[in-house]
């Protein structure tokens, strides 16, 4: 699914900056963006990609039983997530890493996860309420239209005060779309008008089934159907990203119902690192949306505004040392304590529990004695 | 786009629209004064005022649901809650159980504490993904940072002739699975305190209601207070046998104890009120007491609470029991159709055809 006229597109693929159209609307949220923003946004898309790249090696290298890549997606995750203001509830799917880092997560709790030490990682309560990853496809859509209900009940929202007002953000890919919580969440929001964005990256592929078999329309005409307007952005391109997320939530928070997001975007590796999807899909494919890049067309853009050849010389050195130090942190993770297993099944005591704690810490004990 | 607004805007589903722009908490007069004396009433208008009062006593507390607002719930359980408390409080929702669950979770992490309807058994399995896989476990994903105060209500068992998907008893299913609670009154008493028990619980609980037991009608002590919500309970004292079950499984065990009493086989019957946790300390002190048990169920007996229980039994009295833990239950089957129904699910014969069996080992 290419882009269209429909496509909501600021900067082009060869690091242009439209200035006329449709784009017209979105451009003054880009104008008012501070210098020191506009460099956090490549910075960030430098980073969590040198992370990427990090943590594949990482997996490899046998430290991490999984990993799931996120190159080609930063720009829709770094524009959307910095679109978010600080109140808003953020509900990711597992692919989300720029948007953990930028809500402050630090990052080798993803590692954490991966490396089998965690189901969770992070408090969402310390990490400007980024929710923790949901691994089951589209539950987390369910729970981010039921915190938004909740903004609603309370009525944290549609007061005028952005600064304030609540609004939430869930992300989902191409193949959520199929599923049935994701569109019993579109009917409750609808219902409910609740303040929320759905933000879908189309990577255009669910493993190894594309995107034209979850959907024979554009995914954004989808929303319609449920009475949520919907829109179609270039994903790639950060601003674009930035700007509609921004008017989208805004919109959201104001009292103006659920919104809804299309990221055209892709997955430049592969689903995680169990995948290989040169069995399902061309180079020449690949090439195309490698061509797309989303840093790339960044740099040429803020090259073109002046930016100074040190800025990005600092990027790449801050990049190389966030991954030394992601590396050295991970050969630190300690395993866990048996404590993880038992201690948070139930929030209140559980004495079934306890006694089979108690029982295998005295075995694990009776083990070591003998040894 | 034509502009929608919310229904629960609106208020439209509710005449009491004067509650309707305000916020949740606008329909909470604060704690009220606990209600004395004893009442006689059916389960289903104990539940009610359970519901009521747990909703008096913290603005947190709401219901979701598929028709528990104006009509009250197809049992009449929520009936008047929505009048009462508004359409912000008691929200009837879309047609989707997983839709109530998930909402239900997003709601906790908020600060709410919902108390959903399912409308009947064998409707809770398009909810069963985010039961399992979600609520019963976001405590523990969130290593105890984030708490699960979410009470899921189902109607369960058989005796009322409905059709297929109206009769089951799926409580196996939830008992299976680490993070969650189950529980069951049988008692219109019971069902008052446990319903506020739940409620007030961090963790999720199941709470099943045996629906053949809703019109019957029982004292509820309103002055009294709560007994453990975990705890099973010796409900006819005995000497020989002991059988034990829940929810309207015990109507008909006292009936079974009361004819086998006439054929001189005195039989202690234990109300197991918790499915999980279950509370063995009472069990197993009747079993050492008695030497024999009979577990009974509507449920279908393989891979069941029961046998759940009858294993536990015999590994922690096993010196004790004079026969084999013996297990009546449902049959194996689905549940059938209506007219088969007094076949499948066990009577007081049935119970008492296992006492005799036990006594004669």
């Amino acid at each position: 699914m290419a882009e269209t006229v429909e496509t909501v597109q600021l900067l082009s693929a060869d690091g242009v900056l439209h200035t006329e159209g449709r784009v017209a609307e979105f451009l003054p949220l880009i104008e008012r963006l501070s210098e020191s923003t506009l460099q956090r946004f490549y910075r960030d898309m430098v980073v969590i990609r040198r992370f990427d790249t990090e943590a594949a090696n990482l997996q490899r290298q046998g430290q991490l039983g999984l990993w799931v890549p996120s190159m080609g997606q930063e720009a829709a995750q770094v524009g959307s997530a910095h679109a978010a203001r600080d109140q808003d509830h953020l509900f990711p799917a597992y692919r989300e890493h720029a948007v953990a880092m930028v809500r402050g997560v630090d990052v080798l709790s993803i590692i954490q996860l991966l490396r089998g030490t965690t189901h969770g990682g992070w408090n969402p309560k310390d990490s400007k309420n980024f929710h923790l990853y949901t691994l089951v496809i589209a539950s987390q859509t369910l729970h981010a239209t039921g915190y938004a209900l909740g903004i609603t009940l309370d009525n944290a929202y549609a007061t005028g005060q952005p600064e304030t007002d609540e609004a939430v953000m869930v992300y989902l890919g191409d193949g959520a779309m199929s599923q049935g919580d994701l569109n019993e969440a579109l009917v409750f929001s609808a219902s409910y008008q609740t303040p929320q964005v759905f933000f879908v990256q189309n990577n255009h592929w669910a493993i190894s089934v594309p995107v034209s078999v979850q959907s024979r329309v554009p995914l954004y005409q989808r929303a319609a159907g449920f009475g949520i307007p919907g829109i179609q952005i270039d994903g790639n391109d950060v601003l674009a990203s930035f700007a509609v997320t921004r008017e989208n939530l805004d919109a959201a928070r104001d009292g103006g119902g659920p919104r809804f997001i299309e990221a055209l975007t892709y997955r430049i590796g592969a689903h995680t690192s169990s995948d290989d999807p040169t069995k399902y899909r061309t180079d020449a494919e690949l090439q195309s949306w490698v061509a797309r890049d989303p840093i790339s067309r960044y740099e040429t853009w803020l090259r073109s505004r002046g930016e100074s050849p040190t800025f990005f010389s600092a990027v790449a050195e801050e990049a190389e040392d966030f991954a030394a130090d992601i590396r050295a942190r991970t050969h630190e993770i300690p395993n866990p304590s048996v404590d993880k297993m038992f201690d948070h099944v139930y929030s209140e005591h559980h004495a079934a529990l306890a006694a089979q704690k108690e029982w295998l810490l005295s075995y694990e004990a009776s083990m070591g004695a003998g040894s | 786009m034509t502009e929608v607004s919310s229904f629960l805007a609106t208020g439209s589903v509710t005449g009491n629209t004067a509650d309707s722009a305000g916020s949740a908490a606008m329909n909470f007069a604060g704690p009220a004064p606990a209600p004395t004396g004893t009442v006689l009433m059916p389960m289903a208008k104990a539940i009610n005022a359970g519901l009521r009062q747990a909703m008096m006593d913290n603005a947190k507390v709401i219901l979701m649901g598929e028709d528990i607002g104006p009509l009250g719930g197809v049992f009449r359980v929520t009936e008047g809650l929505q009048a009462e408390f508004g359409a912000r409080r008691v929200l009837d929702t879309p047609l989707a159980e997983s839709g109530i669950i998930g909402s239900a979770i997003g709601l906790a992490m908020r600060g709410y504490r919902s108390v959903c309807e399912i409308q009947f058994d064998g409707f809770i399995f398009p909810g069963f993904d985010q039961i399992t896989s979600q609520l019963a476990k976001m405590t523990n994903r969130h290593e105890g940072q984030v708490q699960m105060p979410v009470v899921i209500r189902v109607p369960y068992g058989g005796h009322i002739g409905a059709v297929e998907h109206h009769q089951e008893s799926p409580e196996a299913y939830f008992a299976h699975t680490p993070g969650l609670r189950l529980v069951s009154p049988s008692t219109p008493n019971d069902a008052y305190w446990m319903i506020q028990e739940a409620i007030a619980s961090n963790d999720p609980v199941m709470f099943f209601e045996p629906k053949s037991r809703y019109w019957h009608k029982g004292d509820v002590d309103l002055s009294g207070s709560a007994a453990p919500l975990h705890a099973s309970r010796v409900i006819r004292s005995g000497t020989d046998v002991t059988v034990l079950g829940h929810g309207a499984m015990i109507t008909v065990l006292l009936q079974a104890a009361e004819l086998a009493e006439a054929e001189g086989t005195s039989v202690e019957v234990i109300d197991l009120r918790s499915l999980s946790p279950i509370d063995y300390a009472p069990i197993v002190a009747s079993v050492q007491k008695t030497g024999r048990l009979v577990v009974a169920s509507e449920a279908p007996g393989f891979v069941s609470v029961s046998s759940e229980i009858a294993a536990t039994v015999t590994e922690k009295a096993f010196y004790y029991l004079e026969a084999p833990v013996i297990r009546v239950t449902g049959f194996d089957a689905p549940f059938p159709p209506a007219k088969l129904e007094t076949l499948y699910l066990p009577d007081a014969d049935r119970i008492l055809e296992a006492v005799d069996r036990a006594m004669a080992f």
